[in-house]
């Protein structure tokens, strides 16, 4: 990789994202009143986060074990309205510990 | 106050960012960039999926028309997520702030913004933006920097932290509202079906997330219209009462008398 290269293909990335987050919330500054369109609009980011998270979850760690244990616990904690960070930091500190006593068991 | 608020919402993004950050940046050092390189990265484009692949295409000498398609596949759903967040803002947003929102569009700024039951106010919105792209940047800073004596083991359980954040925030309100449920189900079953078919598993992410939130989401939009877009709608009525805008209202809700 030449200092070009780098340079060059950071300022793609960057135009072609900022491009994809801004077009929509430059152009689209009207409200939109028909129902369905709100309606989409309010169901879309749960469809997009669900999508996103499973089953990628489940592979998000080195082995599918901790995964499986972390996707509990989050489950779990979240089904109980635990706030965010809490369901973030116990998963991680669940997955770390499952492979902490997969290591030593095996 | 409202800068308070966002900054505080924005706390728990900033510390799973940092975590995401730390591994993109340490990825990075093992490719073989320099220092600057995913610092660079991180500041300027402030995205999490599209940094870790744009970033292996450059290393792979992928040509220029193949980092702009895969960046736009990867990043096109921040178009729709701008677009319902810009139904969010009011009209009175000038342009210049919009510009300098658009940029911290993220997933995760996105997820925590559209939950407020109110209007979007600058300052709540940069309060809760600033925070989180401080914890993206911090991150990549110091995983470029110690990369090298940070634990693997630790690497692995912070892998989950985003995804986690994300359960943390579909799984409330499926619990409250049945239509949300049933959303979320279909997705994570249109995304399984996605994910394990052979020929359909060699689609890449963004098209993925795309295809299978749009189809859902119609689904459940013609399913359960929302009965009560109110909060918003009301607030726009007293904002700009003309008659034009009343009438589009009418026309609104006799589609969902239709849609019943």
């Amino acid at each position: 990789m030449t200092l070009e290269d780098m340079l060059i293909g950071c300022l793609i990335m960057a135009g072609v994202t900022y491009i994809t987050k801004a077009i929509s919330l430059l152009l689209f500054r009207k409200e939109i009143k028909n129902t369905f369109v709100q309606s989409f609009l309010y169901y879309i980011p749960y469809s997009v986060l669900a999508v996103m998270v499973f089953p990628a979850i489940l592979f998000s760690t080195d082995i599918i074990w901790s995964g499986l244990i972390g996707t509990a616990v989050a489950l779990i904690l979240s089904f109980f309205k635990r706030g965010l960070l809490v369901v973030s930091l116990s998963s991680i500190a669940a997955v770390y510990l499952a492979e902490l006593l997969f290591r030593i068991l095996l | 106050m409202r800068l308070k608020r966002g900054i505080k919402d924005g706390i728990p993004i900033a510390l799973g960012y940092f975590s995401v950050s730390f591994a993109y940046a340490v990825l990075a050092r093992k490719t073989g960039f320099p220092i600057w390189f995913p610092i660079l990265v991180s500041a300027t484009n402030f995205t999490g999926t599209g940094q870790f692949v744009g970033t292996e295409l450059i290393a792979a000498g992928a040509a220029i028309a193949e980092l702009f398609s895969a960046m736009l596949i990867i990043n096109i759903r921040y178009t729709l997520m701008s677009l319902s967040l810009s139904q969010k803002m009011g009209s009175d947003f000038p342009l210049w702030q919009r510009a300098i929102i658009a940029f911290g569009v993220t997933d995760e700024n996105y997820a925590v913004a559209i939950r407020q039951p109110q209007k979007l106010t600058m300052s709540y919105l940069l309060g809760l933006m600033v925070c989180s792209f401080a914890g993206w940047v911090g991150g990549t800073v110091c995983g470029a920097a110690l990369g090298d004596v940070f634990p693997p083991s630790l690497m692995s359980a912070f892998g989950i932290a985003l995804y986690a954040m994300f359960v943390a925030i579909i799984i409330p309100p499926s619990r409250s509202d049945k239509s949300v449920l049933f959303l979320v189900c279909i997705s994570t079953a249109a995304s399984c079906l996605f994910y394990f078919t052979p020929v359909l598993n060699t689609l890449s992410e963004g098209w993925v997330i795309i295809i299978a939130s749009v189809f859902c989401t119609t689904i459940a939009a013609l399913l359960f219209p929302r009965k009560e877009p109110a909060s918003d709608q009301n607030t726009s009525k007293q904002e700009t009462p003309n008659s034009q805008n009343n009438t589009d209202i009418a026309a609104n809700d006799d589609n969902r008398e239709d849609l019943k």
